[in-house]
């Protein structure tokens, strides 16, 4: 065990600290689910990728510079630190970029991967539909084969970020005698292609995050297929993975609000023991969050690959960040209501805003039941709960 | 930065599961034998010149097979006559070394098998002292073997301040329980080495950092404790059957060891975390040992209440060895300070200062 950083890594930490310092606004950006934040946001990506800044640890042929995952780390702690704007492009970076580079060809890595990088072309997920949610192997959109691609049909649902977005990423049935996994295959839409629709859903911020999607016969040529033709399922796994597991939650994200929580606290001062022993979990929490993460590293590196233990680190931090908000409201007492629009706001009502997104953490990505369910069976080994009749596996 | 185990390091913590997982053996002597108390001894005293990190899978282990020895009394006090250095050091580190005496500190007013101990170590208003066993204090877990300690005897001289706030010393648990011994303070003026502690103050840091490596070390055993509780639970519920299933099928049943999982997963890294600061004199080490402390005994003592519910009546009783594991979670919690004690600890730590928060790394 060697918690130092090399001088190399270091290095990296004062570059980016430094490009962080002269870069980021020094007003905070409006909500990126409004046009202007939308556009405010993605220019703000470019910036980030112009210095090369933008996705660490990607090949550099794809706008990254091939940095390891502890600079990924540093960078992400210096990035929350400095205060620097939610990322855009999230969906597509952390969720569909390791399938694509996992699963992808050339082709498509070199088509898709730099504008994504570059905050050019943004990307929602679209795994939801009115009646799949948590049993997503019930999606039921489909594609039907025609010259030299597929016709797609059906509504996606919850889609964060499509009310804005350029391309959705999702699994539609191409087999249409298959039943819940089997015969799902992985595509590519553009969000501008004709028969699509689109229906932004005000989120409980008032702001149009999610949309709905709908797909009337849509075209999509057969290389926006990713990872073959009835895989859709196997393909969609690794990128929920990657969104439980490592990189979508950064340590850094949550230790920097871990410590804007104490000084919080201690410029308020005089809190009772409750409150005080709340803000100490919050920050206890955080830096536990960023030990697992140390050592997940860690033994990634060591080859191991992340399974559905990364369900473990979901129920986590989506705990952790909406205690570490309903600790930041309880201290702020009558102001906690206000929001940025009001003169009285605290820190521009980030903290009300923080908790609203913290709310949806145990939702999002698979619900913490369902988390639940993984983990009890598929790391603990429990018996299996009774699935519907039609599942064979 | 590596956030992981040697190989070496992870072979000695297997090769000491085996030998406590032996039935009807001398499971100290068994260790002993594979040189743990030698560990942290260093190499010109008889030992292996190791530290805390070497230690981490033992420990661990030790905590899975409930071993009721007092390990972690007996690697602190390893740490402290080392620190101390002079006659004491030379005198009792190669009998550690060589597993021929047990040498204990004692963390407040109450000590696990103080009977076996050659010396004890304690703290007595910030003064050093050597203590003999006393009555002996029929503990819930019987198998710790508790004696109060008594005959307190000063080894070195008391210091100036010992009440200062924000320190490491446990609140009122840790209070004379026992009347010092008469004349006890005039009697046998420790005299420090070249190169060991210098003076009171000195001492007193050395206490408060023996009371921090005893709850770093504490919540790794922990860990161990709880992470066998939930491996125990598993089991169970997939035998037992009612309603035509195993009970394990049940969600509700899962939820509660699942919830313990992500307890006891997250507790593991701040426990290990403290027993590196401890081991490489990190500034931080005080707070990362309360911290590790604090988490460890929550998730013990929630997996302990999980790990009972879902196994019905008949974790409630001794028929079962279940409880054995549920002991020791109750009394290591409190154990080195209580949850609620090293939890406002973190507290004073990070708000009583207008200093910048710092992280180690
Ligand atoms: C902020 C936010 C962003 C999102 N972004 C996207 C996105 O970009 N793309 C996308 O496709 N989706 C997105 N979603 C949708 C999200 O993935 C789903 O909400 C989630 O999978 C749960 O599905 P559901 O909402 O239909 O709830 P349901 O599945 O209807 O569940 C309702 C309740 O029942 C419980 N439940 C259901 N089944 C079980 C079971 N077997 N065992 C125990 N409990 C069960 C659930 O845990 C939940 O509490 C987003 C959601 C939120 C809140």
């Amino acid at each position: 065990m060697d918690l130092a950083y090399t001088p190399a890594e270091e290095a990296f930490r004062r570059e980016a600290r430094a490009w962080l310092a002269a870069n980021v606004p020094a007003e905070p950006l409006p909500s990126l689910d409004t046009p202007e934040g939308f556009a405010a946001h993605r220019e703000w990506e470019r910036r980030l990728y112009d210095a090369r800044l933008s996705v660490v640890t990607w090949p550099e042929e794809y706008g990254g510079r091939g940095a390891s995952l502890a600079e990924w780390l540093i960078f992400e702690e210096e990035y929350y630190l400095a205060g620097a704007p939610g990322r855009v492009g999230q969906n597509g970076i952390f969720l569909l970029a390791p399938s694509l580079l996992e699963f992808g060809t050339e082709e498509q890595r070199r088509r898709h991967l730099p504008p994504m990088a570059s905050g050019e072309e943004v990307w929602a997920q679209g795994w939801s539909e009115p009646e799949a949610g948590s049993d997503l192997a019930a999606v039921r959109s489909r594609a039907v084969r025609t010259d030299g691609g597929w016709l797609l049909s059906g509504q996606k649902t919850w889609s964060s970020r499509a009310a804005y977005a350029h391309w959705l990423f999702g699994l539609f049935r191409t087999d249409p005698e298959s039943a819940r996994h089997h015969g799902l295959t992985y595509f590519l839409v553009p969000l501008d292609a004709p028969g699509v629709t689109v229906r932004g859903i005000r989120q409980l911020d008032g702001e149009p995050g999610f949309a709905e999607v709908f797909f009337d016969e849509v075209f999509v040529p057969d290389d926006q297929v990713l990872g073959g033709v009835g895989e859709g399922w196997r393909v969609a796994m690794s990128t929920t993975g990657s969104e439980r597991g490592l990189t979508l939650r950064s340590p850094g994200r949550f230790m920097a609000a871990a410590d804007r929580l104490v000084s919080l606290a201690r410029r308020i001062g005089d809190l009772g023991e409750a409150e005080r022993l709340e803000v100490a979990r919050a920050w206890m929490n955080a830096d536990a969050y960023r030990l697992f993460t140390f050592q997940t590293l860690t033994r990634v590196r060591d080859g191991a690959t992340i399974g559905p233990e990364s369900s473990i680190n979901k129920v986590f931090w989506s705990e952790m960040d909406l205690h570490l908000h309903e600790t930041a409201l309880r201290l702020l007492g009558p102001r906690a209501e206000l929001t940025g629009a009001a003169p009285d706001a605290v820190a521009g009502g980030r903290w009300l805003d923080g908790f609203l997104f913290a709310l949806s953490g145990p939702i999002y990505g698979g619900t913490n039941e369902i988390q639940r369910n993984i983990i009890a069976e598929r790391v603990l080994g429990m018996p299996r709960e009774p699935r519907p009749a039609k599942e064979s596996q | 930065m590596r956030f992981g185990l040697t190989a070496e390091q992870r072979q000695f913590g297997t090769v000491a599961a085996e030998l406590l997982a032996k039935p009807d053996t001398d499971r100290w002597a068994a260790l002993t034998d594979l040189g743990v108390p030698a560990v942290l001894v260093p190499e010109e005293h008889g030992g292996l010149g190791g530290d805390e990190i070497d230690l981490l899978p033992v420990l661990e282990e030790a905590g899975r097979a409930a071993l009721p020895d007092p390990l972690v009394e007996s690697l602190v006090a390893t740490r402290l006559l080392t620190a101390l250095g002079g006659s004491l050091a030379t005198e009792w580190l190669p009998q550690i070394a060589s597993g021929e005496s047990l040498v204990l500190f004692a963390d407040g007013p109450y000590l696990p098998h103080a009977d076996r101990a050659a010396l004890i170590l304690t703290e007595r208003n910030g003064t050093l002292c050597t203590a003999t066993p006393g009555a002996p204090q029929p503990s819930t877990d019987p198998a710790r073997r508790l004696y109060s300690t008594t005959a307190i005897t000063p080894v070195t001289a008391p210091s100036p301040n010992t009440t200062e706030p924000g320190t490491s010393r446990p609140p009122a648990d840790a209070a004379p329980m026992t009347a010092t011994a008469p004349g006890a303070a005039e009697s046998g003026a420790f005299r420090p080495s070249a190169g060991g502690a210098s003076g009171a103050a000195d001492v007193r840091s050395l206490l408060v950092e023996a009371r921090d490596r005893g709850a770093a070390l504490t919540a790794v055993y922990l860990v161990g404790v709880a992470r066998r509780m939930i491996d125990m639970a598993v089991e169970y519920t997939r035998e037992r059957t009612q309603f035509g299933r195993p009970v394990g099928s049940f969600q509700a049943v899962k939820h509660h060891l699942a919830n313990a999982l992500v307890a006891v997963e997250f507790a593991r890294p701040p426990a290990y975390r403290a027993a590196y600061s401890l081991a490489r004199g990190s500034r931080t080490a005080s707070r990362d040992a309360s911290m590790a402390k604090a988490m460890a005994s929550e998730a013990a003592l929630q997996t302990a209440r999980a790990a009972l519910q879902v196994h019905g009546a008949i974790g409630y009783t001794l028929e079962y060895d279940l409880h054995h594991w549920l002991r020791r979670a109750w009394t290591l919690s409190t154990a080195w300070g209580t949850p609620t004690h090293h939890h406002r600890q973190v507290a004073s730590l990070l708000l009583d200062s207008e200093e910048p928060l710092e992280r180690l790394p």
